[in-house]
């Protein structure tokens, strides 16, 4: 007779393995709004946000056992969900990288731009922050092409490091690093460009 | 002859990221204690990275999240 101690071991096994899923599943869903976030910067539209979050706990929750415990888990999903964008041709929809080389201005160039405008012989920074609106900002940013984006969204508004940043979308960090720089500087030439009449 | 606020634009980004080696960050502290130009434009660009941030961050729809919630392995 050799029946009992497989089953005792077997039922071990997928308790153990039940627990960790869990455990997996409710670290993964509190970070569902952290994920949504930066989703919505890199995505085009809202409906493409949801849509590439779901897909993402969806694939993330499938295969959970690929997933290292202590790893970066919030990287993990992001990664999911980068490679998810990419598969659907969003590289097509997006504006032309050739924009960006002439959108370009350097670093004091927003400020100098808000600060003549302003009417003012010399304004406090935070006066001259308040010309820009909401909207021109999120527009500004959708309208950097999405090499750049990516970037900034991920470090800027998602806090990633530039490691995670560079392992999610599998470019080294120093292309990280420029990317992010020149982002945005394109990014404040686009503000100036909204919201200062040339 | 080095234009000090030319070098300090440069530096800005690297400066307020914390990727400059210690004797850079000395030389754009040296100048920005001395160039009032130059420190106003490095506080804007710390108060606009905050304010992009908020600008372009939207709260996930509770219906996606209850969404989410339902693709959990059933127990």
């Amino acid at each position: 007779m050799s029946e009992s101690p497989p089953t005792t071991d077997d039922t071990r096994r997928l308790a153990r393995e039940a627990r960790e899923r869990v455990r997996f599943e409710e670290e993964a869903l509190e970070l569902s709004d952290q994920v949504y976030r930066v989703a919505r910067r890199l995505a085009g539209s809202r409906e493409e946000a949801e849509d590439l979050v779901q897909q993402t706990y969806e694939r993330a929750f499938r295969s959970w056992r690929q997933y290292t415990p202590g790893t970066n888990l919030r990287a993990w999903l992001l990664r999911i969900l980068t490679n998810l964008n990419i598969d659907r041709g969003r590289r097509q929809q997006r504006t032309p990288q050739t924009t960006s080389l002439d959108n370009e201005a350097a670093d004091y160039f927003l400020y100098n731009r808000l600060e003549s405008q302003a009417g003012d012989d010399n304004p406090d920074e935070e006066r001259v922050l308040e010309r820009l609106s909401q909207d021109s900002i999120v527009d500004a940013l959708s309208d950097v092409p999405h090499d750049f984006r990516d970037v900034i969204v991920l470090v800027d508004i998602g806090d990633f490091s530039y490691a995670d940043a560079a392992q999610i979308l599998d470019i080294p960090i120093g292309t990280v690093m420029s990317r992010l720089h020149r982002g945005r500087r394109i990014l404040k030439k686009n503000l100036a460009d909204r919201t200062v009449p040339a | 002859m080095i234009d000090w606020c030319e070098k300090c634009e440069e530096l800005m980004q690297p400066f307020l990221d914390g990727t400059l080696s210690d004797e850079e960050v000395h030389e754009a502290q040296l100048h920005l204690e001395r160039c009032h130009w130059c420190a106003k434009r490095y506080r804007f660009e710390e108060r606009l990275r905050h304010y992009v941030r908020v600008a372009v961050s939207e709260p996930m729809p509770p219906e996606l999240k209850a969404k989410l919630a339902t693709l959990r392995t059933p127990l």
